[in-house]
């Protein structure tokens, strides 16, 4: 017994150790190194317009993908999730790809498409419109990066839930979108959550893609992730942890959420099992 | 497969779900295929350059090398998460999921800054003789970082659907730790395992933003393929950049092709003996 106490200690320690080292003196770091030279400093990185349009960016970029790609998530699972059909497995191996291309090869797809002597690059130019190396360009990089997250986590939930409550409903006379809004989103809600956070989490620190395609004009094309890489290559340290920190912010938050989301998900699976 | 749909919406579901798809994901994929087609024999020979050559050595062995290591220390964390209760293991719990919520380029910058030999980690390695930052030890421990959860993820659950009872069995028909570890637990992992360490190996091979701050980038010794297809894209080389992406593109999904089939034929052996998460719970 006392020997199936000390491996129990000892495991426990080893896990805590790794974890400790791997995972949370990093995030510590990134804290640490962004108050190095006092909360004024801090302030200062946080205030350069550089680092504001920069966070305008990548707000601005997350806006246009996460709605986008939560829309398609909804639509993928709708149809993946709710019926049978030839070809299923393919349409899900095509939304996984994202995952298994390197970033910056996804980066260098949209170079392809529309660089001057990519397949439309001559067309755009000839109507002077800028897509590569600007904001159209950035929030494609960024909406093919993030395509299957919201997907990926509605089908399983989606397909467990079966299509009885639904059929129920449109055999009582529901229409499609009252049975999709009253029933399957309400079932589906804490998933939807948490795809729509991981999504968010990705578009906004989106590096690689986006590195390709942004061009790195300061205070125009450079996203958070950007702007922190610029300044950490100039040496500037404090200003580069400063911006690093808003980011770890964004993910702490979205580590609370997926709690949280964990949490009430799995009251709700409580709640409805016990009345049978 | 023909049987009447009582649910409405599947034409316009999967109608604008394949649109998408082709326009946001496929249409750009197969560009790639096209402009390659279009390359001569000379553009496509870069790709075999020794310069590329080591680029696609290095990302395979480190990425082969953090995965193994989230294998092992995956499993242990799992392993405590699930079967040793202690106070904190909440937090503990949500702090495994860090990597997938950092942006990378933060991790990058965080981990050169600790294993750069004034850092924190890295100050107390060198007095022991150990570099780890600009060196390809420092790529593993980047790599090891984005990798964990995935090994963590894949095998919590089946742990916490294995019975402790089966263990207990084997100890009191008088099996040894290790025996219990090797022959009962091990079988039930395996799959789980695999697929965890797949999943941290592809991530790994295409990994940038953590990498390229504590790899040091030296040319045939600590550079990665995804960051040369950046310098030759910087170097408005578009077409060594497409060669090296095809070849390190094709290469990395034929491997994991392989260990999807390996993984096929574990899931289909293991899978007769596993509940359904519901049913478990």
């Amino acid at each position: 017994m006392s020997r199936h106490r000390l491996v129990r200690v000892a495991l426990t320690a080893a896990a805590l150790a790794f974890l400790g080292l791997f995972l949370a003196l990093p995030l510590a770091a990134v804290f640490a190194k962004a108050l190095e030279r006092g909360a004024g400093a801090y302030a200062d990185a946080l205030r350069d317009p550089d680092a504001r349009a920069a966070v305008r960016l990548t707000l601005a970029t997350a806006a246009v993908a996460v709605p986008l790609n939560t829309l398609f998530g909804l639509c993928a699972a709708w149809a993946a999730a709710k019926f049978e059909f030839r070809g299923k497995r393919l349409l899900m191996t095509c939304m996984d790809l994202p995952f298994s291309v390197s970033p910056v090869v996804s980066g260098l797809l949209f170079v392809l498409l529309f660089g001057a002597r990519g397949l439309f690059g001559p067309y755009l130019a000839a109507h002077g419109v800028k897509v590569l190396y600007a904001f159209p360009a950035i929030v494609l990089a960024t909406l093919f990066v993030t395509v299957p997250f919201v997907a990926r986590e509605l089908i399983p939930l989606m397909e467990a839930q079966g299509t009885e409550e639904e059929e129920a409903a449109v055999t009582l006379g529901a229409s499609g979108w009252q049975t999709l809004w009253r029933v399957t989103l309400p079932n589906v809600k804490w998933g939807l959550l948490y795809g729509v956070i991981l999504c968010n989490a990705r578009a906004m620190g989106e590096f690689g893609a986006v590195s390709v395609v942004s061009g790195h004009i300061r205070g125009q094309t450079t996203t958070l992730p950007l702007h922190v890489e610029i300044l950490y290559n100039e040496y500037q340290p404090v200003a580069a942890f400063a911006a690093a920190s808003l980011l770890a912010l964004l993910a702490l938050v979205t580590l609370a959420l997926k709690a949280l989301v964990e949490w009430k998900s799995g009251e709700t699976a409580r709640a409805t099992r016990r009345p049978a | 497969m023909a049987a009447r749909r009582v649910l409405p919406g599947f034409g316009l579901s999967l109608g604008l779900t394949v649109l998408y798809l082709g326009l946001v994901v496929l249409v750009p994929l197969s560009t790639l295929a096209l402009t390659a087609a279009g390359l001569s024999w000379d553009q496509l020979w870069a790709a075999a350059a020794p310069r590329a050559l080591a680029a696609y050595r290095l990302s395979l062995g480190c990425a082969f090398g953090a995965a193994l290591l989230n294998a092992g220390a995956g499993l242990l964390v799992a392993w405590v998460l699930v079967r040793y209760p202690f106070p904190g293991r909440r937090l503990v719990d949500a702090l495994v999921d860090l990597p997938f919520a950092l942006p990378t380029a933060v991790a990058g910058i965080t981990l050169a800054a600790l294993y750069s030999e004034n850092g924190w980690v890295g100050a107390r390695l060198a007095a022991l003789g150990l570099k780890v930052a600009y060196t390809p030890l420092g790529i593993v421990v980047a790599l090891t970082f984005v990798g964990l959860p995935f090994v963590v993820r894949t095998v919590q659950p089946v742990l916490e659907e294995l019975d402790p009872e089966a263990e207990d069995a084997a100890c009191s028909l008088g099996a040894t730790r290790s025996q219990t570890f090797f022959k009962v637990l091990l079988p039930e992992l395996r799959p789980a395992l695999l697929t965890g360490f797949t999943l941290a190996f592809a991530r790994g091979l295409g990994e940038y933003g953590s990498v390229i701050f504590i790899a040091g980038n030296m040319p045939l010794k600590t550079e990665i393929a995804p960051l040369l297809i950046m310098i030759k894209l910087e170097q408005y080389d578009v077409a060594g950049a497409t060669a090296v992406a095809l070849v390190f593109l094709l290469a990395s999904f034929s491997l994991l092709f392989g260990l999807h089939l390996l993984q096929g034929r574990g899931a289909r052996a293991a899978a007769p003996r596993r509940l359904p998460r519901e049913d478990a719970a």
